[in-house]
C-alpha cells in the first residue's frame, strides 16, 4: 500500500497510521478494554507490554478489525475505520501476524505465499521477496506448511510483512516458543521493516527482546494503559507494573526480601 | 465373462454418479464447516427444474443444462448460505442438522407443490443410442456420466490447488480468521462453497433423475449413498471419496446381478439389504473410524442458564395439561380429538430427545425407528391391550438403542447422528417391509393398552390417558434431570473434555441416555401405533424422524413443554406447514435454545414487571422457569386453553415464517 504517502515534508512528525482514541471493546458482557489511546505513527515500533491478561491481545484484535470497538475511535491512515472488516483492513495495508503460527498448516508453502496476494502484491513477487530474505524456504516450496519447524513457520509467517508493503504491521507474541536465536533474526526483520517507514505495533512477552527494537512502549495492566515511554525511560515503571499487575509475583519478591 | 463386464459397466456408471453426489458434500462441508443432509434434495429440486425447461417447455438440452448448472444451481446455493447456514455456522451440531434437515423437508414439499405428483418422464441423453464394447452395449448416457465425474474430480483438483479462490476455500478450513487477516473474505469463500456445492448436486441430480424416473424420495436419499462415499474420505479427502463412491457403485451392481433371489435369498431382510448396501456401509466405516479425541469446548459466555423445573412447577403442569386435555376433548370435534390423541402420541416421541439431545447433547435421527419397534413389539406382545406390550415395546427398543449406541459411543456430534441415520435407512429397506413386521406395504393393528381390567377404548378416554403418560413421564424425567445422573448428562453436554478430566464415564452415561431415550421413543411409538390402531410399514421411515427432531430442536429441546407442543402442533396443523415454520422459528429466534425457553423468559420479564419483584412472590422468582411441563404459560392462562395456546405458538410460527421468506 501506498506507504511513500506518508512521507511528508521532512519537518513535520510522521503522521498516524494507526490510531485508537478512548476505544473500549470486550467480549460479550466482559469489557477487556476501559478507554485505550494509542497513536503508531510511520516508521516506528510501539511494543504493548504488561502481564498476562491486560488486554494487550485485545488491542492488537481492535487495531486489525478483529473486534469491533463498543465505544471509542479507531483510525487507519486519519480514516475513521469502526466495524470495517478485518479482510478490508487487510487489503488496505494492515498486516496482522496473530498468536501462534500464522501461517495454513495444510497449505503448501507456495500455497501459504499465494494467499498473501490478495493485498495487492503479484505471486511472483512475493515468493521473490519471501525467498531471498529466507533461503531455506526456498527449499521447502512443496511442503505441507504444518510439518515445517516452528522458526521456518514463523518466517513463513513474517514474510507476510515483507512481500505485502503493508502501512501498518501488528505482532502478537511472535517469538512463543521459538528459540532465542531464531528471535534475535525476527526481531532484526522488524527493525528492517521498520526503518522502510511501516508502522509497528507489537505485543510480547520477553520484555526484552522487544525494547531493544521498540522506539515507543505502552505498559498495559487491567485493560488501560498505566504507561507510556521510550525503552530507557521505562525500566522503573515497567518493574512497577509487572508487580502491580501480579499477585504471585508480588508474593515471590516479597518471599526473597523476607529470606534476604 | 460378458455379464460381469456388464454389471461393471453399471456399478462404475453409479459409482461415477455417487461420486459426484459426495465430491458436492464433501466440498459443501470441508469449506463451511456445515453437513448438508438437504444435498439430495438439492440435486433433487434441480433435476425437476431441468425437467421443466427440458421436457416441459422443451428447450434444447445444452441451454436447459447450462441454465441449471451454471445459473440457478450456483444461486440457489449462495442464496442458501447467505440466508440460512450463515447464521449458524458456530451453532451446535444438532442446530446445524436440523436447519439443513429443515430445509430437506421444505424442499420436499416444496417439488410437491409445485410439480404435482404424475408421472414424469426425463429422456436419457441420447436416448438409448450407444456403442458395442465387445459384445456389450454401452449407451450415450453412461459414457456422459463417467465421463462427468472424470471432468468434475479433474475440475475440482484443478480448482482447489491451482486458483486463488480454491486455494483460499482450503485455507478456511485451516484457519478462517488467518484467511481473513491476509485479506481474503471467507463469508464469501463460503458463499462460493455452497454455489460449487450445489452446483454438483444439480449434475448429480440430472445424472441420475432418469433411471430414478424423476421421483421425489429416491432423489433425495441420494444423499444416503452419496454419504457413504463421503465417509471413506472421511468429509475431507476428494481422491478417496471417488474410490469409496466407484467401490458402493460396483458393490451394488454385483449384488443386484449375482445375489441369488430363492429360498433364504428371498425374504425381506436380505432382498433389502441390496437397497441397503450403502446404509450399512456407511455404519461400517463410521465404526471403522479412529476414536475422535476428546476436545475442550469453546469458552462459552452464556445467556442466563435456566436450570430444571421444580418438582411442584412440574406437577402444577401435569396437573394443568391433563385437565386441559380432558376439558378440550369435551369440546373438540372427533376429528379434532383424534388429531389431538396423535399429537400427544409424536410429542411423548419427541420426549424421547429431550433427555438425549436437550441435556445429553447427543443427536439421533433414528427415534422414528425405534417408536416403530415399539410398535412392531405392542402388535406382537400386546395382545387385547396387555401392558407387557408396552413393557415389550420398552425393552426391545431400549435393547437395540443400546446396541446401536454400543458402537457408536466412540463417535461424537455429526457422526453420531450419520451413524442413526444409516442404521434408520438400513431399517426401512430390511425390517418393516418384512413378514416379520408390518409386510411389504402393510399393516398391521395395534391394540389400545388395558390396565387392572379397564380397557381404554373411546378415543377421548385414550387422548386423556396419553396426557396422563406425558405428565407422568416428563415428570419422571425431570426428577432425573434434577438429581445426579442429571448434572452427569448436563456436564457432558457442556465439556466431554472437562467431564474425562473429572473422572467421569461417559461411556456408560451415553449408553444409559441412548438406552432410556430409545425406550421412551418404543413406548410413544406401541402408544402411537394404539392411538390410530393400525400401523404400517411406511409409517417410522427414516424421513418422518427429521421433522420430529426439527420441531423438538425448534420449540425447545431442553424442556418438555417443547416436545409438548411440538408434538401437539404436528398432530393438528400437520407436517408441511412446521417445516417452513422450523426453518423460521431457528433463524429469527437466533435463539439455540428454542421457543418456549425464549417464551418463559418473556413471560418471567412481564410478571416481574407486574409483580415488582417482591421475594417470595409464591411463583418463584426467576432463574427456574424454564423447563417446565406445561407450566407457565398454563398457569398464567388457565386450564381450558392450554390446547388454544399450542395452536397461537403454531400460528406465530408460520407467521414468523412468512416474515422469514421475506426477510431473508
Amino acid at each position: 500500500m501506498p506507504v511513500s504517502d506518508v512521507t511528508q515534508p521532512s519537518d513535520s512528525r510522521a503522521p498516524a497510521v494507526i490510531e485508537l482514541c478512548n476505544v473500549h471493546a470486550g467480549y460479550g458482557r466482559i469489557e477487556a478494554l476501559h478507554g485505550i489511546d494509542l497513536v503508531v505513527p510511520a516508521g516506528s515500533v510501539m511494543a504493548l507490554l504488561g502481564p498476562n491478561g491486560a488486554g494487550k491481545s485485545t488491542t492488537l484484535k481492535v487495531a486489525s478489525g478483529q473486534l469491533v470497538p463498543t465505544s471509542g475511535c479507531f483510525h487507519v491512515l486519519g480514516r475513521h475505520v469502526n466495524g470495517v472488516s478485518s479482510d478490508t483492513l487487510a487489503r488496505a495495508g494492515v498486516c496482522t501476524i496473530p498468536e501462534g503460527r500464522g501461517i495454513f498448516p495444510n497449505l503448501t508453502v507456495t500455497e501459504n505465499l499465494r494467499m498473501m496476494t490478495f493485498a495487492g502484491a503479484s505471486r511472483r513477487d512475493v515468493e521473490e521477496r519471501a525467498f531471498s530474505r529466507f533461503p531455506q524456504l526456498a527449499g521447502r516450496r512443496r511442503q505441507v506448511a504444518g510439518t515445517l519447524s516452528g522458526g521456518e513457520q514463523q518466517m513463513l509467517a513474517m514474510a507476510r510483512s515483507l512481500s505485502v508493503d503493508p502501512a501498518a504491521l501488528l505482532l502478537d507474541e511472535i517469538s512463543m516458543g521459538l528459540a532465542p536465536l531464531i528471535v534475535d533474526e525476527l526481531y532484526e526483520l522488524v527493525a528492517q521493516v521498520s526503518s522502510e517507514g511501516v508502522a509497528i505495533l507489537l505485543t510480547e512477552q520477553f520484555a526484552q527482546a522487544a525494547l531493544k527494537v521498540a522506539d515507543q512502549v505502552a505498559l498495559m495492566a487491567q485493560g488501560r494503559i498505566v504507561a507510556t515511554g521510550t525503552p530507557d525511560t521505562l525500566p522503573e515503571d515497567l518493574a512497577a507494573s509487572y508487580l502491580g499487575g501480579s499477585a504471585a509475583e508480588l508474593q515471590s519478591t516479597s518471599d526473597a526480601r523476607g529470606a534476604a | 465373462m460378458n455379464e460381469f463386464i456388464a454389471f461393471s459397466i453399471i456399478g462404475i456408471v453409479i459409482g461415477a454418479t455417487y461420486a459426484v453426489a459426495a465430491s458436492g458434500l464433501v466440498v459443501t462441508y470441508a469449506t463451511s464447516g456445515v453437513f448438508n443432509i438437504a444435498h439430495g434434495a438439492i440435486g433433487m429440486v434441480m433435476a425437476f427444474v431441468y425437467w421443466q425447461f427440458r421436457v416441459a417447455w422443451n428447450w434444447p438440452a445444452p441451454l436447459a443444462l447450462a441454465i441449471v448448472i451454471l445459473v440457478i444451481a450456483p444461486l440457489f446455493g449462495a442464496f442458501v448460505e447467505r440466508v440460512l447456514i450463515r447464521r449458524v455456522r458456530e451453532a451446535p451440531v444438532a442446530v446445524t442438522l436440523v436447519i439443513t434437515g429443515a430445509l430437506m423437508v421444505f424442499l420436499i414439499g416444496m417439488v410437491n407443490e409445485v410439480w404435482k405428483p404424475k408421472a414424469r418422464i426425463l429422456p436419457e441423453f441420447f436416448g438409448n443410442a450407444g456403442f458395442h464394447a465387445g459384445s456389450v452395449f454401452v449407451n450415450w448416457a453412461q459414457v456422459i456420466t463417467v465421463a462427468a465425474a472424470i471432468a468434475i474430480a479433474l475440475g475440482l483438483r484443478l480448482f482447489l490447488y491451482r486458483t486463488r479462490t480454491g486455494v483460499s476455500m482450503r485455507a478456511v478450513v485451516d484457519n478462517q480468521e488467518l484467511a481473513g487477516l491476509n485479506g481474503a473474505r471467507p463469508a464469501r469463500i463460503s458463499t462460493y462453497s455452497w454455489a460449487l456445492g450445489s452446483m454438483l448436486a444439480s449434475i448429480a441430480g440430472i445424472l441420475i433423475a432418469p433411471s430414478l424416473q424423476l421421483s421425489v424420495l429416491p432423489l433425495t436419499l441420494l444423499i444416503v449413498d452419496a454419504y457413504a462415499a463421503a465417509m471413506v474420505g472421511r468429509l475431507r479427502n476428494l481422491p478417496l471419496t471417488f474410490v469409496g463412491a466407484l467401490g458402493i457403485g460396483l458393490l451394488q451392481s454385483y449384488a443386484q446381478g449375482y445375489m441369488p433371489t430363492s429360498g433364504i435369498w428371498a425374504s425381506t431382510p436380505l432382498q433389502g439389504m441390496r437397497l441397503a448396501i450403502p446404509a450399512i456401509l456407511l455404519f461400517i466405516i463410521l465404526l471403522a473410524l479412529p476414536q475422535d479425541k476428546i476436545r475442550g469446548a469453546r469458552q462459552m459466555v452464556r445467556r442466563r442458564v435456566a436450570g430444571p423445573a421444580s418438582a411442584r412447577k412440574t406437577f402444577a403442569g401435569g396437573v394443568i395439561l391433563v385437565a386441559a386435555v380432558w376439558v378440550s376433548t369435551g369440546m373438540l370435534s372427533i376429528a379434532n380429538v383424534i388429531h389431538l390423541g396423535t399429537g400427544l402420541a409424536l410429542a411423548l416421541v419427541m420426549l424421547s430427545l429431550v433427555p438425549l439431545t436437550g441435556w445429553g447433547g447427543q443427536v439421533s435421527l433414528c427415534q422414528m425407528t425405534f417408536a416403530g419397534l415399539g410398535a412392531f413389539a405392542m402388535s406382537r406382545l400386546g395382545h387385547g391391550g396387555s401392558p407387557w406390550g408396552l413393557l415389550a415395546a420398552a425393552v426391545l427398543a431400549g435393547v437395540v438403542g443400546g446396541l446401536i449406541a454400543l458402537p457408536a459411543l466412540r463417535l461424537r456430534g455429526l457422526y453420531l447422528a450419520l451413524a442413526t441415520l444409516a442404521f434408520a435407512a438400513a431399517m426401512d429397506d430390511m425390517f418393516f417391509p418384512s413378514s416379520t413386521a408390518f409386510g411389504y406395504n402393510g399393516s398391521v393393528n395395534i391394540p389400545r393398552p388395558t390396565f387392572f381390567g379397564i380397557h381404554i377404548s373411546t378415543d377421548r378416554s385414550y387422548v386423556i390417558f396419553l396426557a396422563v403418560v406425558f405428565a407422568l413421564l416428563s415428570a419422571a424425567l425431570l426428577a432425573m434431570r434434577r438429581g445426579p445422573f442429571g448434572r452427569v448428562l448436563s456436564a457432558m453436554k457442556d465439556s466431554e473434555a472437562a467431564c474425562a478430566t473429572l473422572g467421569l464415564n461417559l461411556t456408560t452415561t451415553k449408553l444409559i441416555v441412548f438406552t432410556l431415550s430409545a425406550a421412551i421413543a418404543g413406548v410413544a411409538g406401541a402408544l402411537y401405533g394404539a392411538m390410530v390402531t393400525v400401523a404400517g410399514s411406511t409409517d417410522f421411515l427414516m424421513l418422518q424422524s427429521l421433522p420430529i427432531l426439527i420441531l423438538v430442536v425448534v420449540l425447545g429441546v431442553a424442556t418438555a413443554s417443547g416436545a409438548l407442543f411440538g408434538g401437539v402442533l404436528f398432530g393438528l396443523l400437520g407436517g408441511e406447514v412446521l417445516l417452513g415454520a422450523g426453518v423460521a422459528g431457528v433463524l429469527l429466534g437466533s435463539n439455540p435454545d428454542g421457543v418456549m425457553p425464549w417464551l418463559y423468559s418473556k413471560i418471567r420479564e412481564y410478571r416481574d414487571a407486574i409483580m415488582g419483584r417482591f421475594p417470595g412472590s409464591g411463583v418463584g422468582s426467576g432463574a427456574t422457569a424454564t423447563g417446565a411441563t406445561a407450566n407457565g404459560t398454563g398457569a398464567g392462562i388457565g386450564a381450558e386453553t392450554g390446547v388454544g395456546v399450542g395452536a397461537g405458538v403454531g400460528v406465530g410460527t408460520a407467521m414468523e415464517m412468512g416474515v422469514g421468506v421475506v426477510d431473508g
